[in-house]
């Protein structure tokens, strides 16, 4: 049996990201044959078998990070009987002509540290039987170093093995006790030092948080997402947001689309919602009170003379928010349209680059997924986002003090405090109530 | 003293290049050929590097068949990128046992080269610890990503290399991530500097061969292989 290690590939580098096994366990490698991929810092590298033989083990699955000359996987010579390991070498050295010195990066064709002299080899070959398996030449000096009974140590590796992270996730455990009570009476003597125990981890490239595997599951974040992330924090670090919220009669228009849906979906194709009547009353009072149009550059003002608007529109794992540009020119049918377009080439991915950029306001309709109201974060360099509420039946005390079933829905304008003051954000958003509470029915 | 192979291919397709790199790749490792630096530009593509993520990818398949983009998955470390037109992009192959036998040093490396190139045209290039590529100030002020680096590695011979905006058409960015999502992307011409593709290339030769420690720089162009 061979051990195939995690090679340090520079001076600083301390871990690899193993991102690809090349061979399946009970593969036949040939010595120098690409095993597996690794990468470091936009490098990805093929790492060749220091030796040929069978695939036996892999203690290090795709997408782990491990610590340089962590044993990665076992590669026998298919008899399965434990061989002494520079034997396979041996056997496997065909008449190649390349010189084997120069045959692979030096990490891994370096003699492995694992059989040389261990401190006390006897009670670690006695530890081991008792442990679910072998342990990693990297795994023992932990242990060593820290102090640590490998017994008492949770093993996830292949068959229950003790790994690199399940002795860091015992080592975090053990500085904060608090966070796993269960475990408590194993570590009752007291630990000094927490500080000693959990090197802070180099703030290079993102590290592996340091957790109990069998408790949480760790999984990177999309581009996608961590760009929405940067962008979310990004806007509150910028604007000062305020929201501000109205409630709108939406009977009128409830009866405008109840009256023209049927003839809607067969002329056009579509059905007709609430959002294009929002979008339009938005547009009209983006007219109206242009500061709400408009971005701010430095000390300046810009004031935007095209109304764009964003409609965001929810993605399976993410949102985006394409433009429809020019939306004050557009009627209820062509802003219907936009948005039934935008949505559905939005989700297929075929949106064009110049459709999710240059909005200069945006909407968010989170109504259609139940919600009353919400605080909407600023689509930045904007000025304002208006979030649409569910539209529901509720009594509503009206004129003459009687009580009458209205549909009725809230509004909620987040603007940046910044360059708006409360009085213009109400004075729009009754704009927006005005326009949607008189709509004509002559006009769609 | 090391001797760097210049090869100036003009616009090349991304298939005929990765077949051309592989081929100088192998020829490398065998000690056939010394340390070369490929300098080219592609029609437009959109690359995805192997542990990249689809999802980055904006819009689908068919759409970019009209668009004219080609799409590729290759082995190179890095997420998705775009290549085309005035775009400077430098493939060296080169066997880092004869250098040093670091990747981080080596990527670090091709930044400081491009780095120093930008400074000979007045332009202060800074890293971001936490994003491999060479950044500036862009128009509007904020970061944002001039040359992209993405890299593999077979026993030590590199291959992929450097992307550097020159007069690229931005706009293509945008079929790869959310516009709005993402830092941007600027190009010398963005940012003002006019310098023609001889003197470009001249000056990253020779900034290359500087920081790599090469000399003298042989310069052949001509494509010769595959």
């Amino acid at each position: 049996m061979a051990d195939v290690l995690m090679p340090q590939m520079g001076e600083s580098i301390v871990e690899g990201t193993l991102t690809r096994w090349l061979k399946k366990l009970g593969d036949h490698v040939e010595r120098d044959e690409p095993l597996f991929e690794i990468s470091t810092d936009k490098v990805d590298t093929e790492i060749p078998s220091p030796t040929a033989g069978t695939l036996s083990e892999i203690l290090v699955q795709e997408g782990a990070t491990v610590g340089i000359n962590t044993v990665v996987a076992r590669i026998g010579d298919g008899a399965a009987a434990p061989a002494p390991a520079p034997a396979p070498v041996a056997e496997a050295a065909k008449p190649a002509p390349a010189p084997a010195p120069e045959a692979a990066p030096e990490p891994v064709a370096a003699p492995a540290p694992v059989a040389a002299a261990e401190p006390a080899p006897v009670q670690a070959d006695a530890l081991e039987t008792e442990l679910a398996g072998p342990v990693s030449p990297l795994v023992r000096k932990m242990a060593r170093e820290n102090n640590i009974d490998l017994r008492q140590v949770k093993g996830t590796g292949a068959g229950g093995r003790v790994t690199k992270s399940d002795v860091d996730a015992y080592l975090a455990g053990r500085a904060a006790p608090a966070a796993a009570p269960e475990a408590a009476p194993t570590w009752a003597a007291p630990v000094p030092a927490p500080a000693p125990l959990m090197p802070a981890a180099p703030a290079t490239q993102a590290p592996l948080p340091r957790v109990d595997p069998a408790k949480i599951r760790v999984e990177p974040m999309s581009m996608m997402r961590q760009k929405i992330a940067e962008h979310m924090v990004h806007s509150k670090h910028t604007s000062a947001h305020v929201t501000t919220v109205h409630r709108v009669d939406m009977t009128k228009v409830a009866k405008i689309r109840a009256k023209v849906k049927a003839e809607f979906q067969q002329r056009y194709g579509f059905g007709l919602t609430f959002l294009p009547f929002v979008a339009r009353a938005a547009a009209e009072a983006l007219r109206t009170f242009p500061l709400l149009n408009a971005s701010i550059e430095g000390i300046n003002i810009l004031y935007h003379n095209e109304v764009n608007l964003g409609i965001a529109v929810a993605l399976d794992n993410g949102l985006i928010v394409p433009v429809i540009r020019q939306a004050d020119e557009k009627n209820i049918v062509g802003l219907q349209r936009a948005i039934v377009d935008l949505a559905a080439r939005a989700r297929g991915k075929q949106l064009k680059p110049d459709e999710v950029s240059g909005g200069t306001f945006s909407i968010t309709n989170f109504g259609s997924f139940g919600s009353l109201f919400a605080t909407p974060v600023i689509n930045q360099p904007q000025i304002a986002i208006l979030g649409v509420g569910a539209v529901e039946k509720v009594p509503v005390v009206v004129e003459g003090d009687a009580i009458a079933i209205r549909s009725m829905a809230y509004l909620a304008l987040t603007f940046d405090h910044r360059l708006v003051d409360g009085a213009l954000a109400d004075q729009f958003c009754q704009k927006v109530k005005q326009v949607l509470e008189n709509w004509s029915d002559e006009i769609l | 003293m090391r001797t760097l192979e210049v090869r100036e291919l003009g616009r090349i397709a991304y298939a005929d290049a990765w077949a051309l790199q592989q081929s100088l790749e192998a020829q490398r490792k065998l000690g056939e050929i010394g340390d070369q630096l490929l300098l080219l530009e592609h029609p437009h593509v959109l690359t995805l590097g192997r542990n990249g993520h689809q999802e980055n990818l904006l819009v689908s398949r068919d759409r970019l068949e009209q668009l004219g983009i080609q799409f590729f998955e290759n082995n190179r470390g890095g997420d998705i990128t775009y290549h085309g037109p005035g775009q400077i992009v430098g493939y060296p192959i080169i066997d880092l046992r004869e250098w040093k036998r670091d990747v981080v040093a080596y990527v670090r490396s091709v930044e400081e080269s491009i780095i120093r190139v930008l400074a000979r045209y007045g332009i202060e290039g800074t890293r971001d610890p936490g994003a491999t590529g060479v950044w500036t100030k862009g128009p509007a002020g904020q970061l944002a990503k001039i040359c992209a680096i993405g890299v593999h590695l077979s026993r030590w011979v590199t291959t992929h290399g450097f992307a550097f905006n020159w007069t690229t058409d931005l706009r293509y960015f945008q079929y790869i991530v959310p516009c709005g999502l993402t830092r941007p992307v600027t190009s010398l011409e963005e940012l003002g500097v006019r310098v023609s593709r001889e003197e470009l290339h001249r000056t990253i030769v020779e900034e290359f061969a500087r920081v790599f420690d090469y000399d003298p720089v042989a310069v052949k162009s001509a494509p010769a292989l595959v």
